[in-house]
């Protein structure tokens, strides 16, 4: 740069006509000119060793310069790529050099800032309406917009999985569906668990409204149903979704019956990449309720909470088999409501699962 | 299914009369007829020729492509991907006829070409569509010269194939090279483009296969914790360098992949020129020939002062031309890498069919740094000390640096679609571009090249308008100042012959080709009077590039980045030029 603004000051004050034009790379240490060979002692000229930075340009009186004096032959300009070229001086660009960064004589000022002129008003017209005619247009305009509306769907089970540990083995299933665009969407949320050979414990249904309401977090408005536990139950569902900082997957949702028992739940995972196909990803979820609930086993206060861990190969990113582990532990009344019934508050399962979604 | 092109320049310039039908001969030019045949043409496509005159006939359809052993639906133009080469001569009229076979609306645009608004092939803008069954005849004369391109601006057609070369030869003749070659760069992938989106859509990093795992940490590779901890904390990827990648896609040069190896002929000492035109639906290119320096002549069609390099970032829309003069090797590998490196496709400049040159490596996957999120301090000294190398959190504090601060952009819109606003975006115009920081060759930088021709106006610039270019890339969702296309935007308002300057501010991470209908337009950098001239310009992660434009063509123009599933997502604006006082 500084060798550029060099030979941009030289060309424009001096009326060399041959400059280069490209400045990368220049390396003024190249330049063979010194004190004396390119200004008269009035004027503070170019040392590599002056401290430019420290050069009050604005006070320099350059009407006092002595450009016949200057030997420019004595000037040993070899451009870099880009050759030697006629220049027109009337455009260069002395606005955007920054002396403050560099040295030498001031040049003469051709501002390159725009100006604050107002833009135009938006035109009400649409130019291709004239040679198309408007109503061609119009509906042309509409298909264009609707073409890139996204609107989309999803169809799939985030865990499909088979456990065994204490007691019958069982499975446990949690997917979803939704169809709509990037910001509004419909949600068909299902989950279930069950030991083979009896009744299924838990079967849920959720239909929501998504709502994207800032860039990591959706809203959740809709309702929830249980086909099991007996005796079914229906919740208003409230919850918010989304993507905390680390890149941790959490969820939060409230559920009101019925019946007017309050419960939460609480979830949040990580997909923990270990290669490029193989993720670890542990899971936490906690449920409390605001009050008993006897007929479904439910103690207020912390309710229950799982802990998971899946370790998944994606042979695609849509197909992906795993293994893993669960612990499950009721706390406090449920927990007493399970020993009353026989059960074990606690439970360990392995497991063994599928992935995949549409 | 290919036109690799080459052609003798001598022959070529001896007559024009001839010129027709030296095109239409394979016999004249065994070279690409050759090269044709070995590639792996399926039954149904024969091996195109040329489309010269001043009446041409284009036809779209649906064809079966294959590529690397995988097949699938292409859109094609005369049954051929690419499309056929169409070249024409500067000062002529031409009639372009376009049939749409298809079963659905179609349009061709004709990109880098300055045409009538109505002229200008996009659906919606500046004309209803070509619709199924029928022909619509574009008409314009030939203002300029250069290597440009042609491709369907409706639905995804472009990336299912429907994009080809075009070359306008000057109306004085050109000497200045012995022989040329016509080299499309492309991605195909038998994924429908629609299904690549809605994957994005509910993954943004669906197509992503290297990203930064346990295992590379441990291996000391990538990040150190502290970094990764720092990026996941903001829930950035420093791997999200392209959206679809070699895990679907295919590259390929003029419809070869590596393997397919196409080949163009030279002979020893010659003057080749290679125009080069990155036609991919979202593929940024590194290009380079080993052993070769490439000698850029021209950018996006304009002649531009030679200068020398060694690897030239094409992104998406652009044309570079290239003048080389190979002869101490008898083979040479021509190589487009994907730039996230999830891929190449290599071709051979040979003095004879069935010579190759060694395939060099795909050179491990950049990362992105803190200035690719706008945030570099170091950027804040002086402009020579660039300094790309990985951030190094220790010594800057970041955390009380707002990623999404509204202040720094007041013009956005913000949403769930803006998931970052570069706190303090900078020029790059003269960085190198994304993965080349640190190679040890010569890098083509935008402010290496300067207009060959003096700029036709150089007035400075009477206003200025910020445009900034956001997403949210966990959502998969791309717009212009935070409000996306399909929400019917106003249109950015120019008056005829008015120049202005346009800011282009990238809040994303991910680099933007951006290409304005109608227009070039000169890149504000180093000295005016011959600053570059493009129709496209690739706003680099993070940064800011400006352009000065003269509106001088009255109309309505799209406006908009070229990736084009970027585009589809709503990354795209009208921009509209009137007589003062019309509107």
């Amino acid at each position: 740069m500084r060798r550029l603004f060099l030979t941009a000051v030289a060309a424009t004050a001096f009326s060399v006509p041959a400059i280069a034009h490209d400045h990368d790379g220049m390396d003024h240490s190249q330049m063979g000119h010194h004190e004396g060979d390119t200004a008269d002692e009035t004027v503070p000229v170019a040392g590599d060793d002056m401290d430019h930075g420290q050069m009050d340009h604005g006070a320099m009186d350059h009407g006092q310069m002595d450009h016949s004096m200057m030997d420019h032959s004595m000037m040993d300009m070899q451009p870099d790529a880009g050759g030697m070229e006629e220049m027109d001086h009337s455009t260069m660009d002395h606005g955007q050099m920054d002396h403050s960064m560099h040295h030498g004589a001031q040049a003469p000022q051709v501002s390159d800032q725009p100006g604050d002129a107002p833009p135009p008003p938006v035109p009400t017209d649409h130019a291709a309406d004239a040679v198309f005619g408007p109503d061609v247009m119009a509906q042309s305009r509409v298909d264009l917009l609707k073409g890139m509306a996204f609107t989309g769907f999803f169809a799939g089970l985030d865990t499909l999985e088979y456990r065994a540990g204490e007691g019958a083995d069982g499975y446990v299933f949690d997917g979803e569906a939704w169809y709509g665009g990037d910001i509004d969407r419909a949600v068909l949320a299902f989950s279930g668990e069950g030991a083979f050979g009896e009744k299924p414990e838990d079967i849920e249904i959720d239909a929501y409204w998504r709502h994207a309401i800032n860039p990591w977090f959706n809203l959740q408005l809709g309702a929830r149903h249980d086909f099991r536990p007996d005796p079914e139950r229906t919740y208003a569902l409230v919850g918010v979704q989304g993507l905390a900082p680390y890149w941790i997957e959490v969820e939060a949702q409230a559920f009101v019956s019925e019946k007017g028992d309050v419960h939460f739940r609480g979830t949040a995972m990580h997909d923990m990449r270990l290669t490029q196909r193989l993720v670890f990803e542990p899971e936490a979820e906690v449920d409390f309720a605001l009050q008993d609930v006897p007929e479904l086993g439910i103690g207020g206060g912390l309710d229950s909470f799982e802990l998971s861990g899946r370790l998944r190969y994606e042979i695609q990113r849509n197909f992906a088999p795993y293994v893993g582990f669960s612990w499950e532990r009721k706390v406090g009344g449920s927990a007493d409501y399970a020993r009353d019934e026989g059960e074990d508050p606690s439970r360990f399962t392995w497991l063994a699962g599928l992935r995949f979604w549409f | 299914m290919t036109s690799p092109v080459s052609l003798d320049r001598r022959r070529f310039i001896a007559s024009s009369g001839a010129l027709a039908a030296a095109f239409g001969s394979s016999a004249f030019f065994p070279a690409w007829a050759r090269s044709g045949t070995q590639g792996m043409t399926p039954a149904g496509n024969p091996v195109p020729g040329v489309l010269s005159g001043n009446d041409i006939a284009l036809t779209i359809g649906d064809s079966h492509f294959s590529v690397d052993g995988r097949s699938g639906h292409a859109v094609t133009v005369n049954g051929t991907l690419p499309a056929p080469l169409i070249r024409m001569r500067e000062g002529e009229k031409v009639r372009l006829s376009v049939t749409n076979n298809l079963r659905e609306q179609s349009s061709i645009h004709w990109h880098g070409l300055l045409v009538p608004f109505d002229m200008d092939g996009v659906p919606g803008v500046s004309f209803p569509g070509i619709d199924a069954g029928t022909t619509f005849v574009y008409e314009f004369p030939l203002i300029q010269a250069g290597t440009y391109w042609y491709h369907s601006h409706s639905g995804m057609q472009e990336a299912m194939g429907l994009y080809g070369p075009i070359v306008i030869d000057p109306a004085g003749g050109d000497d200045s090279y012995d022989r040329e070659h016509v080299l499309v760069l492309s991605d195909f992938s038998t994924m429908h483009p629609h299904e690549q989106l809605r994957r994005l859509k509910i993954m943004g990093g669906y197509f992503n296969q290297q990203r930064q795992t346990i295992a590379e940490l441990l291996a000391g590779g990538g990040q150190n914790l502290s970094e990764r901890l720092e990026w996941a904390k903001m829930r950035m990827d420093p791997t999200d360098i392209s959206d679809v990648t070699g895990d679907t896609y295919s590259f390929m040069i003029n419809g070869h992949s590596s393997a397919e190896n196409w080949t163009g002929l030279f002979k020893a000492g010659e003057r080749v020129k290679l125009r080069v035109i990155n036609a991919s639906s979202m593929t940024n290119f590194n290009f380079r020939i080993p052993g070769l320096p490439l000698t850029v002549v021209a950018a996006d069609g304009l002649a531009v002062q030679p200068v020398e390099t060694d690897e030239v970032q094409i992104a998406i829309a652009e044309t570079y031309d290239f003048i080389v003069t190979p002869g101490e090797q008898q083979a040479y590998g021509v190589i487009a890498e994907a730039i996230d490196r999830s891929g190449q496709a290599r071709a051979t400049l040979a003095t004879q069919m069935g010579m190759i040159a060694p395939i060099p490596a795909i050179r491990e996957r950049p990362l992105l740094t803190m200035r690719d999120m706008g945030m570099d301090m170091s950027s804040m000294d002086m402009g020579d000390t660039l300094d790309l190398s990985a951030p190094d959190s220790g010594s800057m504090d970041h955390s009380d640096m707002s990623m999404r601060d509204p202040s720094v952009a007041p013009g956005v819109k913000m949403g769930p679609g803006v998931a970052s606003l570069s706190p303090m975006p900078v020029d790059r115009l003269a960085d190198k571009p994304t993965g080349l920081e640190n190679v040890d060759h010569r890098v083509l930088t935008y402010a290496d090249l300067r207009s060959a021709e003096p700029n036709p106006d150089t007035r400075v610039p009477s206003r200025q308008v910020d445009i900034h270019l956001t997403a949210n890339m966990e959502r998969y969702m791309w717009s212009l100042d935070g409000v996306d296309f399909s929400e019917g935007p106003e249109p950015i308002p120019f008056r005829l012959d008015e120049r202005v300057r346009v800011n282009l501010i990238n809040d994303t991470m991910m680099p933007h080709p951006i290409h304005l209908h109608g227009h070039f337009f000169e890149l504000v950098s180093g000295d005016p009077g011959d600053r570059v001239r493009k129709h496209t310009v690739n706003v680099l992660p993070g940064g800011k590039a400006s352009f000065d434009l003269t509106a001088d063509a009255v109309g309505d123009w799209a406006f908009h980045c070229h990736m084009l599933l970027h585009m589809h997502s709503g990354m795209m604006r009208v921009v509209t030029v009137r007589e003062e006082g019309e509107a």
